[in-house]
């Protein structure tokens, strides 16, 4: 079908995930392309479609987009999930750049050697409990609204509840003592898109295994 | 006075350099608030002024913003530097790559010496493999003086920025790329930027090891 939506990554969660979860809350239909070999990813590159030779690339909209942070703006600004104005695109890029920096530790997890994983776990949870469910947190007691910022849903609050989901995979007891992040992912999950999406079947994708770090190894040609 | 555009982080580089860039091409006057100790930056956090406990900070139109592209995104889009949907997809993109490779470029003195040299053989060859080629050739695709949009926006900024950063660690990096070395010489001459060059200005010099043990005591790291 012309003009579908096309993401092109490995069959795994990775920089892709939270693309997939926008698109998903925003009901946006999307077909993936599974890179399975080195050679895969070459064709790609060869064929000129990846401007600094990396993936996640979406085509969307008669463009070949790479980078997540470009991917993500475009289509939570095209889906009107990015504020109504500049002040509250200010406010949900703060919030989703101190996301992005706890979630680029979750993504990074099961890459590091095994001896250095305890390290960076414990890190993960001390940065969850102290830095940045407080900082969530106070912003949803601040206005006692149902979202994060504008009163009305945006792409913080689809990528925070996607955060709380990766963190509880780590470790069940880091929402305990946060009640408004809890209900706020109650209320999104509820959500019939999001509903959908956190059904088995969807294309969202289960957390990095073993198997599924050899074979990105495999195809990205890392050690 | 009220309203002014406050800077706060250590008088260096690090990752408030993009941002004064983009302020001074844009013509906005800033003030710069410069972290001397530990305690400082214990102060702001005290003040709960750091939303994340991090800096760069920087005051603006009533608020105090934290993360890096937080606040280039709002200076960007307030002065127009970057349009509709398309064009900021466009701009997106390429400025994401570039961040990715001043990255390298901000981390470099972070490191123990023997990795530092491991760093800067890869900042050379991805300069020179990845990114370099990527800009050039969206230069040579459309043949005009700006990289988006035929006209200035963020990304030729944070370009030229990058050009001038990755330029002093090897002049020769943009030997082969004649269309980035044209953007520089005319970004350069923009009224606001050629000020911006010009000794006395707010920009900061190249990091030096001084700077970053400056750093080390007060991010405590």
């Amino acid at each position: 079908m012309p003009g579908k939506v096309k993401l092109h990554y490995f069959n795994g969660r990775g920089r892709m995930e939270s693309i997939r979860w926008l698109l998903a809350a925003a009901g946006v239909e999307f077909e993936e392309k599974y890179i399975t070999s080195p050679e895969d990813l070459d064709k790609l590159r060869n064929d000129g479609r990846l401007m600094f030779q990396q993936v996640p690339m979406v085509e969307i909209d008669g463009m070949d987009l790479v980078q997540t942070r470009a991917i993500l703006n475009y289509i939570a600004s095209k889906h009107n999930l990015y504020g109504k104005d500049l002040k509250e695109r200010a406010l949900i890029d703060m919030y989703i750049e101190g996301m992005a920096d706890l979630n680029e530790m979750i993504i990074i997890f099961p890459w590091h050697p095994p001896e250095e994983k305890a390290a960076k776990l414990a890190l993960i949870k001390e940065k969850t409990t102290n830095r940045y469910f407080p900082a969530f947190e106070k912003v949803l007691k601040s206005h006692g609204q149902d979202y994060l910022v504008g009163n009305r849903l945006s792409r913080a609050d689809i990528h925070l509840v996607e955060l709380i989901y990766n963190v509880e995979e780590l470790h069940p007891g880091l929402t305990t003592n946060f009640p408004l992040l809890k209900a706020l992912k109650t209320r999104i999950s509820n959500l019939p898109t999001v509903k959908k999406f956190l059904q088995p079947g969807s294309q969202r994708k289960p957390p990095l295994d073993a198997k599924c770090l050899e074979a990105a190894k495999r195809i990205f040609r890392l050690p």
